[in-house]
């Protein structure tokens, strides 16, 4: 299966990489850039982006499996990040997550990232989002929301039930 | 009476203040860059002759101004390694990785006030001849990647970046970048590697001090998002009045994150050294206490690395009287003032200014639970010490905390981080250690009691769950 990236996409990537003076360095913002064009990184845009940098294939792979944003397959609409680490573990994020699992039909004792069978939520644990402040706190795609109690948490899944428009990503973070 | 002094978040959050560049410049922005770029080379009473660039770069270390990322070290003094002879390019990265848990104050300078860090990083770079520059953002700050790419437009197109900036024939760029959710892309050479389109692992110092092999092994500055910003302010008012700001040896303002047990978490910006532990967790300016018929239990003063401190400790600090003799005092760990070297004197950091509060009601077993899952999960795994150590601390405080512990786990614990510290590449090894060390020395009773129940009733969840 071949790659097919749009012309604007291509012009925004090849502009990244006039960003470094060595090539290798825009590999992570290409990631980033195709992940948020594809949903993942595929086999093919790990080969895309590394023909397209000059590197083997392996130097493009092992940054998909170090860094824990990239993933490999298709996530839900709707990503749920729930933080765990300390100040919002002690403001409930355990319940917090749970409660998203419970009310997805998830399994709240699995620690790893869990998609509905409709594709439409996955939730995940992930560490320190920088907003303790307002604990706990979850990362919906690219909204930050705060002081996420029980009626935040239901509001939010409502959101991503109806199409979510508010809590969607608006096109790619390179320009 | 102890209160915020507002200087990098002074308009942060007023009401109409918007992060784009009109607003900026209508709040005096850019002002600073006009002043250094302006300044005029200087005799000095000996004789020798500094350039603009040099005088700039001596006003920062004149100001006192200490590393705001964590370890607290003297921002002139990092930039007086730089090695200017190479002949290589020189680079500059602003960390703004912020990853140490319990810190949120660089996120909200990216977010309403990012013209103020390129205004600082655009002076920075001046006074260190660099022409390219990064702003090295978390992965997981998705918005705050927007409002920098928008900023730097936005400085670009009135001048201020790219081609002969302000006409003074100097080219300077500066870009963005993003990391992916790896908190060891926060340690600089790790953050240096991913930068060079690598997988974050940390160089081992020496040889590979940034200020001499960095970014494509050419010199390189590292400097965290609010030592960028205290720099403008510096040049705005001058060194000598910044460092009125603060305490001797702890000069200038500090953004203080407090989250945990308090009733009014949230970040403040103090003068370093001028208010209390006690004060920022207590006083109505700040923290504003615990919840009714709370007490607390442990502080966590310096982000999650950093050696708890426990209820009722008292420690002994260095003090010059009125008469200018050293004295000893002791004080109580809430009179401890929040400065970098007051912490370090109680056997702790300030770190990345992060203060974790923990009540009453928390068990010391399931904080450093919590704690060590995350070191866990975030070493890059060179090392054998900080891969496996922090893998089986995890495990042990795992058991501990699911009716699985042993009395002697304590004692494991405390073997394992003590082999860990000092035999790893990078910091992160003694940042995983720390917490184990001194959860377990400071409350050795609680995580004995907890192993010793397990062992009378294995595999039942201890009562306090
Ligand atoms: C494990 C580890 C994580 C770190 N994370 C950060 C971070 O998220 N942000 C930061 O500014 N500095 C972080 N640092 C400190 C940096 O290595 C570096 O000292 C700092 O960015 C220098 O900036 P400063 O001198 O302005 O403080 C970290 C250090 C270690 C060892
Ligand atoms: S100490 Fe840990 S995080 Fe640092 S280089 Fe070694 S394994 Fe990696
Ligand atoms: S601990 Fe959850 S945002 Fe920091």
């Amino acid at each position: 299966m071949s790659l097919s990236i749009p012309a604007p996409l291509e012009a925004e990537l090849d502009e990244l990489v006039t960003r470094y003076p060595q090539k290798r360095s825009a590999s992570l913002m290409f990631l980033h850039t195709l992940q948020e064009h594809f949903g993942y990184v595929s086999p093919e845009a790990v080969e895309w982006t590394a023909a397209k940098l000059g590197l083997a294939p392996i130097n493009v792979f092992e940054l998909v499996t170090f860094y824990p944003m990239f993933r490999q397959e298709p996530l839900g609409k709707t990503h749920i990040k729930v933080c765990r680490t300390l100040s919002c573990a002690l403001a409930g994020a355990s319940d917090l997550r749970k409660h998203f699992c419970e009310k997805l039909g998830l399994d709240a004792k699995a620690h790893v990232p869990q998609t509905t069978p409709d594709g439409n939520f996955t939730v995940e644990f992930v560490e320190c989002l920088a907003a303790c402040g307002s604990a706990p706190v979850v990362l919906v795609n690219d909204t930050l929301c705060e002081k996420v109690d029980a009626s935040k948490a239901d509001s939010i899944l409502a959101e991503g039930k109806s199409g979510g428009a508010q809590l969607r990503a608006a096109g790619t973070l390179s320009k | 009476m102890p209160q915020e002094y507002r200087l990098i978040l002074k308009h942060a959050d007023q009401t109409g203040y918007t992060p784009d560049i009109e607003c900026y410049l209508r709040h005096g922005g850019y002002e600073a860059l006009r002043k250094a770029l302006a300044t005029t080379s200087r005799e000095l009473p000996d004789g020798k002759k500094q350039s603009p660039q040099e005088v700039i770069r001596d006003e920062v270390l004149k100001s006192g101004l200490r590393g705001r990322g964590g370890a607290g070290f003297s921002c002139g003094l990092k930039w007086s390694f730089v090695d200017r002879r190479s002949g290589k390019p020189i680079y500059l990265i602003c960390n703004a990785d912020e990853s140490e848990p319990g810190t949120f104050k660089d996120r909200q300078i990216l977010h309403k006030d990012p013209h103020q860090l390129i205004e600082g990083m655009i002076i920075s770079c001046w006074a260190n001849d660099v022409k390219l520059a990064y702003i090295y953002v978390r992965g997981e700050f998705p918005q705050a990647a927007r409002i920098i790419n928008q900023a730097l437009k936005e400085a670009r197109a009135k001048g201020f970046l790219g081609k002969n900036i302000l006409g003074t024939g100097v080219d300077l760029e500066i870009h963005l970048h993003r990391g992916a959710g790896a908190y060891i892309c926060g340690e600089e050479t790790g953050l240096i590697e991913s930068l060079e389109g690598k997988r974050p692992y940390p160089r081992i110092k020496p040889p590979y001090f940034p200020a001499v092999l960095g970014l494509y092994m050419c010199p390189t500055i590292v400097n965290n998002v609010e030592t960028l910003c205290a720099v403008r302010h510096i040049v705005s008012m001058g060194a000598g009045e910044y460092a009125k700001l603060g305490t001797v040896n702890n000069t200038g303002t500090r953004i203080i994150s407090l989250s945990g047990d308090v009733k009014r978490p949230g970040y403040y910006e103090v003068e370093v050294g001028k208010a209390t532990l006690g004060e920022l967790i207590h006083h109505e300016n700040f923290g504003q206490g615990l919840r009714p018929g709370r007490s607390i239990r442990a502080i966590i003063p310096g982000g999650s690395s950093s050696k708890v401190l426990k209820a009722g400790e008292r420690f002994k600090l260095k003090r010059k009287g009125a008469d200018g003799q050293m004295t000893t005092v002791e004080v109580d760990l809430l009179d401890l003032p929040y400065d970098f070297d007051s912490l370090q004197a109680a056997g702790t950091m300030s770190g990345s200014g992060a203060i974790i509060v923990l009540d009453d009601t928390r068990n010391p077993v399931d904080v450093l639970a919590n704690v060590s899952e995350f070191y866990a999960h975030e070493s890059c795994g060179q090392c054998t010490p900080c891969r496996e150590g922090a893998l089986w601390m995890s495990k042990a405080l795992h058991r501990l905390t699911h009716g699985e512990g042993r009395k002697s786990d304590a004692d494991y614990l405390l073997h394992i981080a003590q082999n860990i510290q000092g035999r790893t590449i990078c910091a992160f090894g003694e940042a995983a250690a720390w917490p184990t060390l001194s959860f377990v020395k400071k409350f050795k009773a609680e995580f004995e009691a907890r192993g010793a129940a397990d062992e009378a009733h294995p595999g039942k969840p201890p009562a306090s769950h």
